[in-house]
């Protein structure tokens, strides 16, 4: 398969009064056509950031400060706003966290979904209809020619989503970045949302990158894993591997503390401490003040990014190793 | 719909009662027209005739009752002054006052919101740094001041603009206005300027701050990760969530405006119905007072509804029931 987003050494900063927040710091990653990438950590991490620098939507303070975003073969960083934004919502869109406050509740529907085919399709008003009929009926939206004309507040927060989804896939864009989908959604949504964003990304060919704190989520989803922490990848790799031999870790603790309810547990695991503060990031290695096998190198050298099994990268002076257990 | 109607009438019956209380016995209690009728050393007879003319020897409730069943029929009394009926005199100034409040509101609303929308959506810029600086003034310069400099600048010293006065005046749409001439938009200039900058401040800083506010939505960032240009993003999704108190406060200052353009139609003697006013309570002409009050009265009830209104089509989620 063909590299549809190559990013290489992506740094997005935020100034501020404080200091500087390296929110991204030299992240670089690839999506496939068609693939699904999972992008996860905890809050913090710098994933939305990275997911929004892709997308060139970074507000004041923040700036991408170098690196190259390659998505079809041009580097977006070079295009102008109004180059942007014909690759807004055309060829890359996005899915939001809260879908209550995605759209935009003074318009209806209709009116909204609209906006995009207007912007990106030469239709007519009446084809421009039909095709918004069509998409909600693909995210499962019943009666879609009357709910065209209701507003957001007329729809729950799961059908609110589907529409958030709807609009994503108006335009048939080749990427669909969609931060935290389901965060904001009741449990028993989420899988609903989950399952039909997969079939969805399948059906028409789109590659997804699906940013979220929940592993657990984007071990069912995706090909393939970026683990961020800090403001880099700490590790990257194909979800099975990431999930069965996992060498860094905060992956571990991220696989540990997901609640497995054939296990009696009575406590959940967590990983100790809490993230850094982002002004302040400790010498060395990001993770050190966490990390049970913290060793002298941890607390001066930065690790680097380096290839240890096949397309399965690591950033850990001293990786896990499954067999050595 | 219906029940919202009905609700708004009797809210509007209700006004008016206490406002015609209000209004019949402060009109009653201050100042004696009498002495103002009669002439300087009338006799005792002269007086008293004079009180029996105006139905001033009858108790104070009975007046009322007088009162109400005369402003039904939409009499007020003559005026003591013009010796016309009062309504018909203030109904007469109306369109002077309404088409320099027009265009000042007009000029405000013009002025004050795309300013509004830019200063809210670059708020670190010089530019609106500095708008925001001379809309203070803007707020805080009282209007006489303000028309008086205006009067020394452009018609004193420059001679542009006519000192005072109406100017001529054309027939539009069967209706006598000053906007059908260009001498009559000569002369209306500079009072709806004065009129506008109180308003044209306010409307700016509020409109500043509803942007500020809806920029940090989600659906701003959403409609941008559409591909919708960012000015289409300004004026289409975030100035129409920021217009629901920018409309509140547009309309209170409409009626505001209409009600008590006293101080700016003095300066610039134009004959509207705030100079009418002015005139009406120096010479304790309590007719046209009376008539003018409720006059007042029953537009704020009407720009109110007109504003409910306005609300259900902006915002789809406010419900009038």
């Amino acid at each position: 398969m063909n590299k549809l987003l190559e990013v290489k050494g992506l740094k997005t900063y935020f100034h501020t009064f404080k200091g500087t927040v390296k929110a991204v710091d030299n992240v670089s990653f690839d999506i496939h056509e068609g693939e699904i990438l999972g992008v996860v950590g905890e809050s913090g991490g710098g994933k939305s950031v990275t997911g929004f620098s892709v997308i060139r939507l970074i507000d004041e303070p923040g700036q991408i400060e170098s690196g190259e975003i390659i998505f079809n073969g041009t580097n977006l960083l070079k295009k102008s706003e109004s180059e942007m934004n014909k690759v807004r919502g055309k060829e890359i869109s996005m899915v939001f966290q809260d879908p209550m406050t995605s759209l935009n509740p003074v318009y209806t529907i209709g009116e909204q979904m609209d906006e995009v085919l207007l912007l990106h399709e030469k239709l007519n008003k009446h084809e421009r209809r039909n095709r918004c009929i069509e998409l909600l009926k693909d995210v499962g939206i019943s009666n879609p020619e009357s709910r065209l004309k209701n507003y957001p507040h007329q729809f729950s927060g799961g059908m609110r989503q589907r529409v958030v989804i709807a609009i994503a896939l108006a335009a048939n864009p080749k990427l669909i970045i969609a931060d935290e989908p389901t965060t904001a959604l009741d449990v028993t949504i989420q899988s609903q949302i989950l399952k039909l964003m997969k079939k969805l990304v399948e059906e028409h060919g789109v590659a997804l990158m699906l940013i979220t704190h929940d592993l657990a989520v984007v071990s069912e989803m995706a090909d393939r894993i970026n683990v961020m922490y800090c403001g880099k990848i700490v590790e990257s790799g194909y979800t099975r591997e990431i999930i069965e031999n996992y060498t860094h870790p905060y992956t571990e603790g991220l696989l540990n503390s997901i609640p497995d309810i054939d296990k009696d547990k009575s406590k959940l695991n967590t990983i100790p401490g809490i993230v850094p503060n982002m002004f302040d990031l400790p010498k060395g290695c990001n993770f050190s003040p966490r990390c049970k096998n913290c060793q002298d190198i941890c607390l001066e050298k930065e690790p680097k990014l380096t290839e240890i099994g096949e397309n399965h990268y690591v950033s850990c002076h001293f990786p896990l190793r499954k067999e050595a257990n | 719909m219906l029940r919202y109607l009905v609700f708004r009438a009797s809210q509007l019956i209700l006004v008016l009662i206490v406002v015609s209380i209000l209004v019949f016995v402060f009109t009653s209690v201050m100042g004696n027209p009498v002495y103002l009728m009669v002439r300087e050393n009338a006799t005792e007879e002269e007086v008293q005739a004079a009180i029996e003319y105006l139905g001033l020897d009858k108790p104070l409730p009975v007046r009322y009752g007088i009162f109400v069943k005369n402003a039904l029929r939409g009499d007020f009394g003559k005026s003591y002054v013009y010796h016309q009926p009062a309504l018909r005199i203030i109904s007469e100034r109306f369109p002077a006052t309404i088409e320099i409040v027009i265009v000042a509101m007009l000029l405000s609303a013009l002025v004050a919101i795309p300013l509004g929308v830019y200063s809210g959506a670059y708020p670190k810029n010089f530019f609106s740094k500095s708008i925001m600086t001379i809309s203070i003034a803007g707020i805080s310069l009282p209007s006489f001041w303000v028309g008086m400099v205006l009067i020394f600048v452009f018609s004193l010293k420059l001679g542009i603009l006519p000192v005072s006065g109406r100017g001529d005046v054309g027939v539009f749409l069967g209706i006598k206005t000053s906007l059908a001439t260009v001498s009559g938009w000569r002369h209306i200039i500079l009072p709806s300027v004065t009129l506008a900058l109180g308003s044209l401040a306010t409307i700016l800083r509020l409109t500043r701050a509803g942007m500020q506010e809806n920029m940090r939505q989600d659906y701003v960032k959403f409609a941008r990760a559409k591909g919708v240009p960012r000015k289409k993003v300004l004026f289409g999704h975030a100035l129409k969530n920021t217009l629901i108190p920018v409309v509140t406060i547009f309309g209170l200052q409409l009626g505001g405006l209409i009600a008590f353009t006293t101080i700016t139609e003095t300066i610039f003697s134009w004959p509207g119905m705030g100079k009418l006013l002015i005139d009406a309570i120096n010479s304790a002409d309590r007719p046209i007072v009376s008539a003018y009050i409720l006059f007042v009265a029953v537009m704020f009830v009407f720009i109110n509804f007109v504003v409910d209104i306005l609300y259900t089509i902006i915002d789809p989620r406010i419900d009038l029931k």
